[in-house]
């Protein structure tokens, strides 16, 4: 399903003197469809760096990204806008919504986006923010007052609302206790039996052990 | 993924200064882009000129209309582009007295609009005119108050109230959020971004404010001097900027 060739990645901040850093080089690996992949090494190796290439929110200058079958250096803008809305998620280690807009609207804009209707749009939201312990009454606020381990669930329950052929995670069990973040693997599991393609940052061992096929250590891409 | 807006090689000079340089830019149905850039880019300049209502020096637009013609938009007659203003497009000015009729009650701002697309039921057109009133956070009863009464604020939101009413399919917009307050601010560009969604609507949004930008668009163009130095995807252009001009504009963004 992703199939990562020869990527580099430096950056060169044009304003700075001595301002340009490679991170990767020579990044070669592939993701299939009902497989879980983590991305390791230590921080500060490009983990994410590369993570963020494959869903397009860096630019890739060198090397070739396919996703299903297409290599997404070669779209244009709007074409990988489709290819994201359609194809792969992405649970960041960060919340970043439109202020005044609720949680339950966002976990179902995904849904929308894709024509479903807003009964079952809503229907899928209701049923995965009950899964991942969020009371109802916090349903209708927006998330940005909430705790980090809430905010991360309202990101996971975003990432996790459709079925992608690729799933992107960024640390996504970083901040959970320990009921939610065995809730979470359970959904990971759940995600890849049913075919979905997975590539993960997990900082935490268990969890590696635990819903991981292979490992991948970034800083044998590293450019230093 | 179809087209619905093309431009190529606009040119605009005011004096001897390029206010637009050159500049080639594609729309797609449904596709919000923001332009963004320091004031005196040349970005409002350009929104004119791909809306009409100013005539480039040189180059080429053409629109997809509702029935599937293209059509030249600098050799169209004045009637026929007056009607698409009316009727499939829509401007949301930077200062709202430019959009509305200040001698005219908020209501009939609103209805105007729905009566050039052919509403002729008085109950109809007020009770849409509420609806969209309320919509953006005007209370109802202000309905048959003049907008010269208004806060800046308000009239800003009458302005996008009566654009979006008729359900335009291409929308330009001019800094639509520029003297709004936060809290109204935020509302506002949901109910924009919900509308795109529903509707397919097509999008151009000028703005400075880079926020607004990375909430609106799925896709960027940062000018500067009348030249396009950088374009992608928003989150790509404001995460990992390529041109030096970008780098200093996201570099200097205030967080609160």
């Amino acid at each position: 399903m992703l199939e990562v060739k020869n990527v580099a990645k430096s950056f060169n901040l044009k304003n700075l003197d001595k301002g340009k850093f490679s991170v990767i080089r020579d990044a070669c690996f592939n993701v299939n469809s009902g497989e879980c992949v983590a991305l390791i090494g230590n921080s500060g190796c490009g983990k994410s760096t590369l993570m963020r290439m494959i869903y397009g929110n860096y630019v890739c200058a060198e090397g070739e990204i396919y996703i299903d079958k297409e290599n997404i250096l070669d779209l244009k803008a709007i074409e990988m806008s489709i290819l994201r809305k359609q194809k792969m998620g992405y649970v960041s280690q960060f919340l970043r919504v439109l202020p005044r807009v609720s949680t339950i609207d966002l976990v179902m804009e995904p849904l929308l986006d894709q024509f479903e209707s807003r009964a079952r749009a809503k229907d899928i939201a209701e049923t995965l923010l009950s899964r991942l312990n969020l009371s109802s009454q916090l349903w209708h606020l927006s998330p940005l007052t909430f705790s980090g381990g809430e905010q991360q669930r309202v990101n996971i329950a975003i990432g996790f609302s459709k079925d992608y052929k690729l799933l992107l995670l960024d640390e996504p069990t970083a901040s959970l206790d320990r009921e939610n973040k065995k809730i979470v693997m359970d959904m990971i599991s759940e995600k890849k039996e049913k075919g979905s393609a997975i590539l993960g940052i997990f900082h935490d061992k268990e969890v590696r052990d635990k819903v991981c096929d292979r490992e991948i250590d970034v800083s044998n891409f590293s450019a230093s | 993924m179809e087209q619905i807006l093309k431009a190529k090689a606009i040119n605009k000079k005011f004096g001897d200064v390029y206010a637009c340089n050159n500049l080639s830019i594609e729309l797609y149905t449904g596709e919000v882009v923001g332009i963004v850039g320091e004031s005196g880019s040349g970005k409002s300049t350009l929104l004119n000129c791909l809306s009409g209502s100013l005539v480039p020096d040189g180059g080429n637009i053409t629109y997809l209309d509702r029935d599937n013609n293209w059509l030249d938009l600098l050799s169209l007659p004045e009637p026929r582009k007056r009607n698409l203003l009316r009727t499939e497009w829509a401007f949301v000015h930077q200062n709202p007295r430019d959009g509305l009729r200040m001698a005219v009650s908020a209501g009939g701002n609103i209805g105007e609009r729905l009566m050039a697309i052919g509403y002729r039921n008085y109950s109809q057109i007020r009770a849409e005119a509420t609806e969209w009133i309320e919509k953006v956070e005007i209370d109802a009863i202000r309905l048959d108050d003049k907008p010269s009464i208004f806060s800046g604020g308000m009239q800003q939101r009458l302005q996008i109230a009566k654009n979006l009413i008729t359900k335009p399919r291409l929308i330009f917009m001019d800094e639509p959020t520029g003297g709004l307050d936060v809290s109204v601010q935020a509302r506002l560009l949901d109910l924009i971004r919900s509308l795109v969604r529903e509707l397919g609507l097509s999008v151009i949004i000028v703005t400075h404010d880079l926020a607004v930008a990375r909430f609106m668009a799925n896709r960027l163009i940062v000018m500067k001097n009348g030249k396009i130095v950088e374009t992608g995807l928003t989150d790509q252009v404001l995460d990992d900027p390529q041109h030096s001009y970008t780098q200093l504009l996201v570099s200097s963004i205030l967080k609160v």
